[in-house]
C-alpha cells in the first residue's frame, strides 16, 4: 500500500502527482483517508441508519394508532423472541425507544452533521488540503460503524424481561442495572463507547484543523460560520462525551462486577447518574444542533446575496450558548427531588440560553430583510427550519420553568418539543444543508422541483405527527408507554397518520437522489452564483481528488463574508458584498 | 510554513484536545466521591448531618438561651425489594424541643432463615432540613446483621440544630420526616 498511503499525504508538496488520482476501489471506500470521501461515507452512512431509526418509528406510530396493544407481540415474535407475552410486548416497546432514540441521535443525526458535512466542507472553507489526521479519521469513521453493529446485536440477546437493550436512550440506573440482567444492555452501553470513541477523535480532528491549517490570511474572525459551528460542536464533543464514558463505564461495572456507583444498597445514588447524563446530555443537543446553525447561515446568507447579519454576533452566540449548555443539565431532572434554590438557579441559566439563541434567529431574519431572496431549495428548508426549530425553542422556555415541568415532565410535550428541534430543527438543517452542497459533491443536480415537494410533504407530515403531541402532553399522555386511555386517540391516530405523509416525502427524498445520480445535469463550480462567497464555490464540481495543492490566500480585501471575490476595482459584476 | 512544522503543530494540537478529553473523562469518575462529598456538606437532597456529644450540648445550650420552639420528628421506616426484614419505628412521631437531644427507636426483625447483613441509607424532608438535622449515634453508621428469626432494638440519638430558626427557608416547617430504607447488602459475586 506504499503507493495508496503516498497519495493520500495531500499537503506534502509532491508536486508531480496529478490531484485527481484516487486509489483503487477497497482502498479508496474502505481505507479511506481523504477528507471528501470519509464525508461521503458519513453521509451513505446516515442516511442508512436514518432510514432503519425512521423504520422503528413507524413501529411505534402504528402501535401508538389506537389504544391497547396491537403489534408487539407479532415484532417479538419475529425477532426471534419466543412466544409473546405482555411483558415481552413491553419490554419490545422499550426496545425500539431505545432503538429509536440512540439510532437518530449517534448514528443519524450526528454522522450527518459532523462527519458528513463537516468533513466535507470544513477542510474546503478553510482552504485546507484535508483533515489534520487523516488516517485517524478513517478511524472515526469505522469506530462508528462498529457502535452501530453492536446496537444492532444488542437486539438479539436477552436483556431482561425479553431480547434486546430496553433502557431508553438515557440508560438510566437502575432500570439498565440491576433491571435488565442479560447481554444486551451490554453491548448498548459498548456501542456508545465505541461511537463515542470516535466521536472524540473526531472533535480532536477537527479542532487540530481548523486552529492550525487555516489558509493564509483566513484569521479566526474571517472564518465562514459553518467552521466556527464545528469548532465550537468539537468543543462541546470533547469536554461532554468523556463524562458520558465514565457514566456508562460505571454502568458496566456495576452490572458486572459488583460495584455500586449508582445502588443505594452500596452506598451509591442512581441520581448521580442522572446528573452525570445530563451534563453529557444538555451539550449533546447542542452538538445536534450547532452544525445545523452554521449550515443555516451560510445558506441564508447565500439567497439573499447578502454577508449574514452581525457576523461577531453569530460566531460568539454559538460559543455562548456551548458554554452555558455546560451549566443547566438539572432542567432534565426537576422531578428527581431538587430543592427550591437549585430549580430556581436551572430554571434562570436555562432560560438565559434562549437569549442567544434569539440572537441567532433574529439575525437570520435580518440577514434576508430587503434581502432579494432567491427561493431554491436549501433557503426553503433553512426557513422551515427556523420557523420549526423557533417553535421548539419555545416549548423549550416553557419546560425551562421548574414548576410547570413538574407537570410535563415526561409526557408527550417534551417529546414534541425535542421533536420540534431535533426531528424538524436538526433535520431540516441536514437537507438544507444536502441540497446546497450536493451537487458540489456529486457533480450532479438534483431536481429542484422534487426539493420543492420535498420539503412540503416533510412539512405537513412533521407538522401532523408532532404538533398534537403538545396537546396529548398537556393532557397528561405519559411518554414511553405503548399503551392509554382511549381519551388520546384521536390526537394519536391523527400524528400516525402523519407518519405516512414523511414516508412519502422521503420516497421523493430517495427518487430525487436516484434521478440526480442517474440522469442528473452536470453541476457548474460555483452554481449558485454570486451569492456563494466561501472557498469550496472556487473549486470544481465535484472537487478534485486533492485540491489547494497551493493555498488559497485570503487577501485583505476579503471580508468574513467573502473569500473567493477579486479586488474590488476588478470585481465588475459581481454585486458589492460588503 | 513548512510540513514538518505543520505536522509537529498539529500533533501538539491533538494531543492537548485528547489531554483535555482524558481530563474530562477522570473528573466524571471524580464526580462519585465530589458528589457524596458535597452532599454530606450542603445537607443537598436532606443529606443528614453527625455530630459529636461536644456539639450536641453546645447546640442545646444555644437554643435553651434563645428560648427555642419544638418540632414535630416524623419516622419513617421501608425496605428495599429484596430485604427478608421487618422494619418500624417504635413510636411514628414525636416532639422535641430544638437543640434537644432526644432517642428514637427501630425495630427489626430477620424473617428468613439465614443471617442477613443490611445497610441503611436515610434522608430527611424536607430537603432543606437535612443540614440541620445532626446524628450523635445512628444504627446507620455501620452495618447491622441478624441471626435468623432476630430481633433487634435499634436507637437513633438526634437534634435539630437551633440555626435553623434564623434560615428564612426552615420558615413553617413544623414538621421534619426522618427515612430509613434497609438494603440487604451486596455479597460479592457469588
Ligand atoms: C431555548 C432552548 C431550549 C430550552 C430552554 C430547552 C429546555 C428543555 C427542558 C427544560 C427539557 C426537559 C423537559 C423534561 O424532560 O421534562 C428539555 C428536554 C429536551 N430538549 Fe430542550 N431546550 C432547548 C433547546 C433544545 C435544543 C436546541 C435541543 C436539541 C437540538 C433540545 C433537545 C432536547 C431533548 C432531546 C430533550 C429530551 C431529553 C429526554 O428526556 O429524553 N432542546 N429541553
Ligand atoms: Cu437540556
Amino acid at each position: 500500500m506504499a503507493t495508496t498511503a503516498d497519495t493520500f499525504q495531500a499537503h506534502h508538496d509532491d508536486a508531480h502527482h496529478d490531484a485527481d488520482h484516487k486509489p483503487g476501489f477497497f482502498a479508496r471506500w474502505f481505507m479511506s483517508t481523504n477528507h471528501k470521501d470519509i464525508g461521503t461515507l458519513y453521509l451513505i452512512f446516515a442516511i442508512m441508519a436514518g432510514v432503519i431509526g425512521g423504520a422503528v418509528s413507524g413501529i411505534m406510530r402504528m402501535e401508538l394508532q389506537e389504544p391497547g396493544i396491537q403489534y408487539l407481540g407479532w415484532w417479538v415474535e419475529f425477532l426471534g423472541g419466543g412466544a409473546s407475552d405482555f411483558d415481552k410486548a413491553g419490554h419490545m416497546w422499550n426496545v425500539l425507544i431505545t432503538a429509536h432514540g440512540l439510532i437518530m441521535v449517534f448514528f443519524m443525526v450526528m454522522p450527518a452533521m459532523i462527519g458528513g458535512f463537516g468533513n466535507w466542507f470544513v477542510p474546503l472553507m478553510i482552504g485546507a488540503p484535508d483533515m489534520a489526521f487523516p488516517r485517524m479519521n478513517n478511524v472515526s469513521f469505522w469506530l462508528t460503524v462498529a457502535g452501530f453493529l453492536s446496537l444492532m446485536f444488542s437486539a438479539f440477546v436477552p436483556g431482561g424481561t425479553g431480547n434486546g437493550a430496553g433502557t431508553g436512550w438515557t440508560v438510566y440506573a437502575p432500570l439498565s442495572t440491576s433491571g435488565s440482567v442479560g447481554p444486551a444492555v451490554d453491548f448498548a452501553i459498548f456501542s456508545l463507547h465505541l461511537a463515542g470513541a470516535g466521536s472524540i477523535l473526531g472533535a480532536t480532528n477537527f479542532i487540530t484543523t481548523i486552529l492550525n491549517m487555516r489558509a493564509p490570511g483566513m484569521t479566526l474572525h474571517k472564518m465562514p460560520l459553518f467552521v466556527w459551528s464545528l469548532l465550537v460542536t468539537a468543543f462541546l464533543l470533547l469536554l461532554a462525551l468523556p463524562v458520558l464514558a465514565a457514566a456508562i463505564t460505571m454502568l458496566l461495572t456495576d452490572r458486572n462486577f459488583g460495584t455500586t456507583f449508582f445502588d443505594p444498597a452500596g452506598g451509591g445514588d442512581p441520581v448521580l447518574y442522572q446528573h452525570l447524563f445530563w451534563f453529557f446530555g444538555h451539550p449533546e443537543v447542542y452538538i445536534m444542533i450547532l452544525p445545523g446553525f452554521g449550515i443555516v447561515s451560510q445558506i441564508v446568507a447565500t439567497f439573499s446575496r447578502k454577508p449574514v447579519f452581525g457576523y461577531l454576533g453569530m460566531a460568539y452566540a454559538m460559543v455562548a450558548i456551548g458554554v452555558i449548555g455546560f451549566v443547566v443539565w438539572a432542567h432534565h431532572m426537576y422531578t428527581v427531588g431538587l430543592d427550591v434554590n437549585t430549580k430556581m438557579y436551572f430554571t434562570a441559566a436555562t432560560m438565559v440560553i434562549a437569549v442567544p439563541t434569539g440572537v441567532k434567529i433574529f439575525s437570520w431574519i435580518a440577514t434576508m430583510w430587503g434581502g432579494s431572496l432567491e427561493f431554491k431549495s436549501p433557503l426553503v428548508w433553512a426557513l422551515g427550519f427556523i420557523f420549526l426549530f423557533t417553535v421548539g425553542g419555545v416549548t423549550g422556555v416553557v419546560l425551562a420553568n421548574g414548576g410547570i415541568d413538574d407537570n410535563l415532565h415526561d409526557t408527550y410535550y417534551v417529546v414534541a418539543h425535542f421533536h420540534y428541534v431535533l426531528s424538524m430543527g436538526a433535520v431540516f438543517a441536514i437537507f438544507a444543508g444536502f441540497y446546497y452542497w450536493f451537487p458540489k459533491m456529486s457533480g450532479r443536480w438534483h431536481s429542484e422541483l422534487l426539493s420543492h415537494v420535498h420539503f412540503w410533504l416533510f412539512f405537513i407530515g412533521v407538522n401532523v405527527v408532532f404538533f398534537p403531541m403538545h396537546f396529548l402532553g398537556m393532557n397528561g399522555m405519559s411518554r414511553r408507554i405503548p399503551d392509554y386511555t382511549p381519551a388520546f386517540t384521536y390526537w394519536n391516530e391523527i400524528a400516525s397518520n402523519g407518519y405516512w405523509i414523511i414516508v412519502a416525502s422521503m420516497v421523493v427524498f430517495f427518487a430525487n437522489i436516484g434521478w440526480a445520480l442517474v440522469a442528473g445535469k452536470r453541476a457548474a463550480g460555483n452554481y449558485w452564483g454570486a451569492g456563494a462567497t466561501t472557498l469550496e464555490w472556487s473549486l470544481t464540481s465535484p472537487p478534485p481528488f486533492h485540491q489547494f495543492e497551493t493555498l488559497p490566500v485570503i487577501e485583505d480585501h476579503h471580508s468574513h463574508h467573502d473569500h473567493i471575490g477579486g479586488r474590488p476595482e476588478k470585481q465588475g459584476a459581481r454585486p458589492a458584498a460588503h | 510554513m513548512t510540513s514538518t512544522t505543520l505536522a509537529t503543530r498539529n500533533l501538539r494540537t491533538g494531543f492537548i484536545a485528547l489531554l483535555a478529553a482524558a481530563g474530562m473523562l477522570g473528573l466524571g469518575f471524580a464526580a462519585v466521591p465530589l458528589y457524596r462529598l458535597f452532599c454530606q456538606v450542603t445537607g443537598f437532597g436532606g443529606t443528614t448531618q453527625r455530630a459529636t456529644v461536644e456539639e450536641a450540648d453546645l447546640a442545646a445550650e444555644l437554643a435553651r438561651s434563645a428560648g427555642a420552639r419544638t418540632m414535630s420528628i416524623r419516622f419513617d421506616a421501608s425496605l428495599a425489594r429484596d430485604m427478608p426484614w421487618s422494619f418500624a419505628p417504635r413510636q411514628v412521631t414525636d416532639r422535641v424541643a430544638i437543640g434537644e437531644r432526644d432517642i428514637a427507636i427501630y425495630e427489626a426483625r430477620n424473617n428468613s432463615d439465614v443471617p442477613v447483613t443490611g445497610t441503611a441509607t436515610f434522608n430527611v424532608e424536607p430537603e432543606q432540613a437535612g443540614v440541620y438535622f445532626h446524628k450523635i449515634q445512628c444504627f446507620c453508621f455501620t452495618e447491622q446483621t441478624l441471626q435468623p428469626g432476630q430481633s433487634v432494638t435499634m436507637p437513633v440519638q438526634y437534634f435539630v440544630d437551633p440555626k435553623a430558626l434564623d434560615d428564612p427557608r426552615m420558615e413553617g416547617v413544623e414538621q421534619i420526616t426522618l427515612s430509613y430504607t434497609f438494603h440487604r447488602r451486596i455479597e460479592p459475586a457469588s
